[in-house]
């Protein structure tokens, strides 16, 4: 561990900090706005850092800020406070959906779709699947898209829960979540249904009673909340069981004291996704094609990953470059300070690249190529024209030295 | 996506940003490859060989890599080493280990791309008794050596991934458990 500190200490002093930093990787981490840090602040040590169960003032403030905090996540997406849970993460959010809600309806068939996040698939495959539950996943079509009437037709009267995400996470594809939940009903009416709306939350309309769906997941970080808290709506009547045991507060699904300061910069990151969400998503959506314009325009060999237009979320841009590898992709921009991520097999622990890419059909090399880029209300024009200038001119350097282009293989 | 820390060194930084040795060489002498555009990771390498008192010496070294930083820092190191070296030597005494440590360390998950880029050195080598020379001097063992069986296994052991992949990919979907 030493090692990794000092080596980790030697290449930030290598790498040094750009005298411009445009980040990306909303996916994978928040970078927290500075409203949401101050609205957190005050809920370390001036208020509301008491124990919310608890008999003192520090505790009522505590229940203030968890229980409106409740209210206002309820408020995004018509539902009731009441069905609302807080998780440490988006992750515990849907281990607890599939988990929690298999454990009361006993064994049977769980169908997912092959492009969800693995909070998603492993607890399905892993957990549920090792305790004797069988999970089938439905395909996708090239832009990442689940057919609700190929869905349906893998859900009988075994089946005992549905999983299919409003939006995915890697390349933006909005799923018909209404129609499946309807046609999956329609075979089973037993049959529970669970979206993972991590990556719709803050850009698309959610309506719990329009979607029909039982459980629905929400990830505070995926609205530049910081990270630690999830969201878990569970549908009145709906059994569920606790994944996790321990002294309960508030609520009766997660166990453990609430944790306020981050719930209280919840609470202010949703009063800025939603007070114009309309407006911001197109603003965001206009950026993100000239992003998307920007790099398709002018360089060859470029593949965008995921649907255009209306079925595309408005913040996501996924484009796969073919002859460089992602990750050095990643490490060349990161000297330029622009921040992204890849579906390469070469950033993930186990050398497999991203399971959606190849869901969608992309080929190893493809995969291996892809760069996600999420944008955000705080991102600029200018920040699109550094980005274009600079991916053009890493990717340019990378395929000058490529082994698979002009070399040995032709 | 499941991932690791992959904490660089400084020195593969600076290697990926300034890489040495690196382009087609198109006067080599022999050329060789080693890994695959599905795993990632591809390495050429160019060697220019002159003989000099009944020596075969390498006179330039060169590579092109598709690859992550790992994989052009190391390349970068191997053609290093082996510029000036005899064929004799660069094969005795370069091995991943030394390209490993030149790096200051690799993070496990990225070892196989030293492996790789010797391994692709090793078949330049092989590749330049064989078809160049037309002969296999003694030092030169008819067996792989381990840089070359691990080199092999890391494609072969890629290939057996990706094989899997394919086949479930090829399997009737809404019928597969997962």
């Amino acid at each position: 561990m030493t090692t990794r500190i000092s080596t980790v200490k030697a290449l930030l002093e290598a790498h040094g900090r750009p005298e411009r930093e445009v980040y990306y990787d909303l996916e994978n981490s928040p970078r927290v706005p500075e409203e949401v840090v101050k609205a957190m602040l005050p809920y370390f040590n001036v208020k509301g850092y008491g124990h919310p169960s608890i008999t003192h003032r520090p505790g009522w403030e505590a229940v203030e800020i968890v229980e409106s905090t409740r209210e206002a996540v309820a408020g995004t997406i018509n539902a009731e406070p009441e069905n609302i849970t807080f998780t440490p993460s988006g992750t515990a959010a849907n281990n607890l959906a599939l988990v929690g809600s298999c454990m009361e309806t006993g064994k049977g068939k769980i169908v997912i779709s092959a492009v969800e996040h693995e909070s998603v698939i492993f607890p399905a495959i892993r957990t549920l699947g090792s305790l004797g539950y069988r999970v089938v996943q439905a395909p996708v079509d090239e832009d990442g898209l689940v057919d609700p009437e190929i869905l349906a037709s893998l859900v009988d009267k075994s089946t005992v829960l549905v999983s299919v995400q409003l939006v995915n996470h890697e390349i933006g594809t909005i799923q018909k979540v209404r129609e499946i939940a309807e046609y999956a009903k329609d075979v089973n009416s037993r049959v529970l249904v669970h979206t993972d709306a991590a990556d719709g939350w803050g850009w698309i309309p959610i309506d719990v009673e329009r979607l029909g769906v039982d459980l629905l997941t929400l990830s505070g970080r995926k609205i530049q909340a910081p990270r630690g808290v999830g969201i878990l709506w569970v549908r009145d009547g709906v059994k569920m069981r606790r994944i996790v045991e321990g002294p309960l507060s508030t609520q009766s699904l997660w166990p453990g004291v609430e944790n306020t300061p981050i719930i209280a910069g919840l609470r202010e990151a949703i009063k800025l996704a939603f007070e114009d969400m309309e407006g911001r998503a197109g603003r965001v959506a206009g950026l993100r094609d000239r992003l998307m314009e920007g790099i398709l325009g002018q360089l060859d060999d470029v593949i965008l990953n995921g649907p255009r237009g209306a079925m595309r979320s408005p913040d996501n841009l996924n484009i796969s470059f073919l002859h460089v590898e992602g990750e050095a992709l990643t490490i060349e921009l990161s000297t330029k300070g622009i921040y992204v991520s890849s579906g390469s097999a070469c950033t993930s622990r186990v050398l497999e690249p991203s399971h959606v890419m190849l869901a969608i059909g992309r080929k190893y090399e493809e995969a291996h190529g892809s760069i996600l880029f999420k944008l955000t209300k705080y991102h600029t024009m200018e920040d699109v024209k550094y980005t274009i200038e600079n991916v053009l001119s890493a990717v340019e350097r990378l395929r000058k030295i490529s082994a698979i282009r002009g070399g040995l293989v032709e | 996506m499941s991932r690791v820390p992959l904490v660089y060194t400084s020195k593969v930084l600076e290697l990926f940003k300034n890489p040495k040795n690196l382009g087609k060489m198109d006067d080599a002498s022999v050329s060789a490859q080693a890994g695959s555009p599905a795993c990632g990771d591809v390495i050429n390498i160019y060697l220019k060989v002159e003989s000099r008192d009944g020596e075969e010496y390498i006179e330039k070294a060169s590579f092109e890599s598709y690859g992550c930083a790992a994989n052009i820092a190391a390349a970068s190191v191997v053609t290093e080493l082996a510029k000036g070296l005899t064929l004799k030597d660069a094969w005795l005494k370069i091995g991943w280990k030394q390209v490993s440590d030149e790096l200051g360390g690799l993070p496990p998950v990225k070892r196989h791309c030293s492996v790789l880029a010797v391994g692709a050195l090793k078949r330049a080598i092989r590749k330049y008794y064989a078809e160049v020379k037309g002969y296999k001097p003694e030092w030169l063992p008819s067996d792989l050596t381990p840089d070359e069986r691990q080199a092999l296994e890391a494609e072969e052991m890629i290939d057996r991934l990706y094989r899997r992949f394919r086949n479930e990919s090829e399997k009737d979907r809404p019928n597969n458990t997962a």
